[in-house]
């Protein structure tokens, strides 16, 4: 199986290819259109600032090409946020393929920002999700959330719901960190290599 | 529901694992990458690599043991000791560490924070910040390794650090570490309350007890310790069952 990770120069992508590794595949780190649009499935990692990851996207003509995506697509963290429209996060305009709004959680007392750590996945609905529950934690670290929507595939609360996961027709996206959620991270890989 | 975490703290040095007591008198602790996977298997929730190698190699000694390290490690970990620089911290993350720590750079040049979190986000950078306890100053943050006592208030400096950009404060107190008496729950309460970013506490842990009390009474958002994991003295599993029965959110 072909996977192409994109390699937007937008942070830890090293972490996604060693889980990669550990499932027995050889991912390819890249940028190139032919490339991503011959692949399996296309892995979009992220990490970092909202506005200056969508400037890397233009340089590289990548904000054309990751919409018309038709093959299985995972976008993890800042790459789920940047499949929206629009970011508070320094105003940033994103790649608009879901119709969600990133915003930054609010100042409560007992919640700090990042939201991060281990928190757990409800209301569960999507084959990403298969043999997974309410009991499994996986590893978030952002101080931006999409609301919960029709898109919605799985939430989490801190306090309010929030999409811990979305998804609209081969674009699917998780807001943590699912290559560093050990087993249960393992297991939403494995799930989505099988789409 | 977002859980307390349990971060078991390995000290190393020229890529073996060790531990001083009040940063003295080192033990060898054991190999690094085993010793990251038998934590992640045990429940571990995160890991932190101080490295405190003094030599010229120190970078790619690093960098070597961080890629090892993510090679198999499929939990959060963070790399801290003795990094000063945007290219540093470039090198760290690129090669697969989740977060990197700053603690005597960010003192002596306090912008570095909002460069690196302007850089790279703010949820990789963690400023370390060493306290101890004098009468009738109060809390005082200390850097290299604990020799040097800048005169700053510790609150104060962990508020800055997070304005800055700083992702998470890690606060040891130097005065608990190596004591096994628990943590400093004053200062850990005290910087938790002036901060808006996670906390995770350092220095004193020596029950499952201490870990409770820092949690409810002191409001940190992780707890982290060594020795007492590294020789055994209590499992990570059993503190976390030990947390829970306390009404401690934990991941288990």
């Amino acid at each position: 199986m072909e996977i192409a990770v994109i390699d937007y120069k937008g942070g830890n992508v090293q972490s996604v290819l060693f889980a990669l590794e550990r499932l027995g595949c050889q991912p390819t780190l890249t940028a190139d259109p032919e490339v991503i649009r011959r692949a399996d499935k296309v892995i979009f990692p992220g990490e970092g600032e909202a506005a200056s990851a969508m400037r890397e996207l233009r340089a590289q003509g990548l904000d054309k090409v990751l919409p018309t995506i038709t093959q299985p697509f995972l976008g993890v963290c800042l790459g789920m946020q940047l499949l929206g429209t629009h970011s508070e996060e320094n105003d940033a305009t994103m790649l608009g393929i879901l119709p969600f709004e990133v915003k930054r959680f609010p100042k409560l007392p007992e919640y700090k920002v990042p939201h991060m750590g281990w928190n757990t996945l409800q209301r569960l609905r999507s084959p990403l999700f298969e043999g997974l529950g309410a009991e499994d934690y996986v590893y978030f670290v952002h101080s931006y959330y999409a609301p919960v929507g029709d898109y919605t595939i799985a939430e989490a609360e801190y306090p309010a719901p929030f999409s811990a996961a979305v998804q609209h027709k081969n674009f699917y996206a998780v807001q943590f960190h699912t290559e560093k959620s050990g087993p249960v991270g393992t297991r939403i890989l494995e799930n989505f290599l099988k789409l | 529901m977002l859980t307390k975490r349990i971060i078991p703290c390995l000290d190393v040095k020229d890529g073996r694992t060790v531990k001083g007591v009040r940063f003295e008198g080192l033990r060898d602790a054991g190999d690094p990458v085993a010793l990251a996977s038998r934590y992640a298997r045990e429940g571990a929730d995160e890991l932190v690599f101080l490295d405190i190698t003094a030599t010229n190699q120190k970078r790619a000694t690093l960098v070597a043991l961080v890629r090892d390290v993510a090679r198999e490690l499929d939990i959060p970990f963070t790399v801290g000791g003795g990094i000063g620089t945007v290219a540093d911290v470039e090198a760290l993350l690129m090669n697969g560490a989740d977060k990197v720590s700053i603690n005597s750079a960010a003192l002596h040049r306090p912008e570095l924070i909002d460069e690196l979190a302007r850089r790279f986000g703010s949820q990789c950078i963690v400023v370390a910040a060493d306290a101890r306890f004098h009468e009738p100053e109060g809390w005082q943050i200390y850097t290299r390794a604990g020799t040097h006592n800048t005169g700053r208030d510790a609150v104060q400096w962990c508020r800055e650090a997070a304005e800055r950009g700083a992702g998470e404060i890690l606060l040891t107190s130097m005065s608990n570490d190596g004591t096994k008496d628990g943590f400093a729950l004053d200062i850990t309460g005290a910087v938790s309350r002036a901060v808006s970013v996670p906390v995770v506490a350092s220095g004193g842990a020596g029950s499952k007890q201490h870990f409770t009390e820092v949690f409810q009474n002191a409001q940190a958002d992780a707890g982290l310790a060594a020795s007492i994991f590294h020789f055994g003295e209590i499992g990570i599993r059993e503190l976390k069952e030990h947390l829970r029965q306390d009404g401690i959110p934990v991941r288990l």
